[in-house]
């Protein structure tokens, strides 16, 4: 074969597995150039963050509108603490939000749900660094079967 | 009495130590000084050899694998009603396992037999000796060009039998199993990473392409000049390099994936 037919081949081969590489990363892995965005990161406290992770998702309605940043222990009140990184092109809120740890389906992943409080004169909106203060922990599975038990027992 | 069971002993641990060390000084004798002039046509030549002429097997048992993963996965994941994860299941085991062993297995028998093959008979008919006569480096002129043009290809080779895989994994479970298409490629995208989970495939696959390489043209260019002499080595090499390769995947996921 000559060596003009072998670089056409090899030419293709390399083409090809470029092409390859970018579905990987973009169709595959869902890669995308546009990023998050700028944001900004407000901190909470939570009782019990049962199975949160790092990355997890701050959700309202159910669009995206942050992520779990970093997830951490105040050792002076034994309270975890929650660094979330909110976007800004998805809105600034009030103070008097909250934050509840919400389980996508019965067995899924668990995520942030952000409700927007009321909004008044003397009600400021969040920034950078603020801490929303009303918020509701996990639910885990096995204090909730401990209270219905509890809760059959009474009546008995 | 015991003596010459120890002397065996040391016997093979010099051979051994012997054999790395010549391994690596024909690694740095073809990669190392002034390149042979001819090097990017010879390169490509061999690209074609290596690459092009695997194409066939491992896009067809890219595809296969592909399918049964799919399957088997569906099998599985329909008791739970999740069939709606295949999508990640397929991926993820590709990228991360499936694609760049049984890609780099393949690439072992295909390409790297031949190699051997092809270095050792040069090797048993004096061809390699007479080069050198002629004051070109054999190592220049044959093994560099095979040496890099198989690092470059196993890992391209990779990247097309994981996207024929996963796409022979769309066939079966969205098209033949019913799961819903959105879903396969959402779900997929969620639960895949860009750099942890498809450039540690490369990566892998990089690695796993200089140990298939290096051994098959180590065995090729230390052939004992016999026909036998080549169909042993022939055959280590595909033996020696499969096994290296499942032995490397085992520590590179721990490296990579553990912890």
């Amino acid at each position: 074969m000559s060596q003009k037919k072998i670089e056409l081949w090899v030419g293709l081969f390399v083409i090809g597995a470029l092409v390859s590489l970018a579905i990987l990363a973009f169709s595959v892995a869902g890669l995308s150039f546009k990023g998050d965005g700028r944001s900004y990161t407000i901190n909470a406290s939570f009782t019990n963050i049962g199975g949160l992770k790092v990355r997890a998702p701050v959700k309202l309605g159910g669009v995206v509108v942050g992520r779990v940043e970093e997830i951490s222990l105040d050792t002076q009140s034994y309270m975890p603490v929650v660094r979330l990184s909110m976007f800004e092109n998805k809105g600034i809120y009030p103070e008097t939000s909250s934050l509840s740890i919400l389980t996508s389906g019965l067995l899924g992943e668990q995520y942030i749900g952000i409700t927007p409080g009321f909004i008044d004169e003397d009600i400021e909106m969040l920034a950078d660094g603020d801490t929303i203060e009303d918020t509701k922990s996990a639910l885990v599975l096995e204090d909730l079967i401990g209270q219905f038990i509890y809760s059959i027992n009474k009546e008995d | 009495m015991i003596t010459p069971y120890i002397r065996c002993v040391g016997q093979f641990s010099i051979k051994f130590v012997e054999s790395i060390g010549r391994a690596c000084l024909m690694l740095s004798l073809s990669l190392f000084g002034k390149p042979h002039r001819k090097l990017l046509p010879l390169f490509v030549q061999q690209v074609f050899q290596l690459g092009i002429l695997s194409l066939p097997i491992i896009l067809t048992s890219g595809l296969f694998i592909g399918m049964v993963l799919s399957l088997q996965g569906y099998y599985v994941l329909v008791d739970y009603a999740a069939e709606q994860s295949l999508g990640s299941l397929v991926a993820l085991s590709l990228l991360r396992e499936l694609g760049p062993v049984v890609a780099a297995l393949l690439f072992s028998g295909r390409a790297g037999s031949s190699l051997t093959a092809e270095i050792g008979l040069m090797q048993s008919t004096e061809q390699l000796a007479s080069m050198e006569m002629m004051a070109v480096s054999p190592y220049k002129r044959v093994l560099a060009p095979r040496l890099l043009a198989g690092i470059v290809t196993l890992p391209m080779l990779t990247l097309l039998f994981n996207v024929v895989a996963i796409w022979g994994g769309y066939l079966i479970g969205v098209s033949w199993m019913g799961v819903d298409g959105g879903a396969y490629w959402s779900v997929m995208q969620g639960s895949v990473d860009y750099l942890p989970d498809v450039m540690n495939g490369v990566l892998k696959s990089v690695i796993f392409a200089v140990m298939i390489t290096w051994v098959a043209l180590y065995n090729g260019y230390y052939v004992v000049p016999t026909a036998q002499g080549i169909s042993y080595s022939t055959t280590k090499t595909v033996v020696i390099s499969s096994l290296l390769v499942l032995a490397m995947d085992f520590v590179l996921t721990a490296l990579m994936f553990g912890a």
